[in-house]
């Protein structure tokens, strides 16, 4: 289990190469990177996202402790960044790795599903200098009963 | 003592990030009370139940939970992590 909260710009691809050179007799690595939509869709500045120091290392922890008990996989990474980021750069990324595809999509499926909403991270878009608090999607305290 | 802490909006409406305080309050919707009578800052903040979550000791919890064991309590609206 691999858990970084940091405000530093990663790199995913030597993220990735990084964590599957650690593994042994793997069968399927999935990857997920969420990244600051760029400016062409709607003119952001910058995004600036808070979170709960102490708390948000318990929660990440939790979350893929669980994700463990119910997928067989061999590991697990996951990046989320804080403070301020310019459009394009990554915001933070989960990496799984299992025996089989089904495990790996799903626990990646999982833990994005619960970070999004229980992972204390709160995101502000400046656009045109102004700032504006992103609220929750709808649909994401509703993925979370699929499981 | 307990510490409050507040983020995002909450913060930001109330003007602090923390504060420490003494209550007679039991759970969190009694503090919740208490807080709104206090200021209109935070009558405004905690007018709508559904627009906020609560955490005892960094810990997520509902609006009934007792505060009895509480050092550090934080309000926050939905998170939006991912």
């Amino acid at each position: 289990m691999h858990i970084s909260v940091q405000s530093e710009f990663f790199d995913f691809s030597k993220e990735v190469e990084n964590f599957s050179s650690k593994l042994d007799n793997i069968g399927a690595l999935v990857t997920f990177t969420g990244i600051v939509r760029g400016q062409k869709s709607k003119n952001l500045d910058y995004m600036l996202i808070e979170h709960y120091p102490g708390m948000t290392e318990t929660q990440i922890k939790l979350i893929v402790e669980e994700t463990f008990k119910r997928w067989k996989i061999c590991d697990a990474l996951v990046i989320h960044r804080y403070g301020k980021l310019e459009p394009g750069e990554p915001i933070m990324m989960v990496a799984t790795a299992a025996q089989h595809r089904k495990e790996a999509f799903e626990a990646a499926e999982y833990l994005m599903d619960y970070l999004k909403s229980r992972a204390p991270f709160w995101k502000k878009e400046v656009l045109n200098g102004e700032g504006n608090w992103v609220g929750a999607a709808s649909g994401d305290e509703a993925a979370l009963s699929r499981w | 003592m307990i510490d409050l802490i507040y983020f995002s909006w909450i913060r930001e409406r109330i003007g602090k990030s923390s504060e420490s305080i003494e209550t007679r309050a039991t759970t969190i919707i009694e503090l919740i009370e208490e807080l709104k009578k206090k200021d209109v800052r935070y009558s405004e903040v905690f007018s709508d139940l559904g627009s906020f979550r609560v955490a005892i000791n960094q810990e997520l919890t509902n609006f009934d939970a007792s505060i009895i064991e509480a050092k550090e309590i934080a309000f926050f609206p939905p998170m939006t992590g991912g």
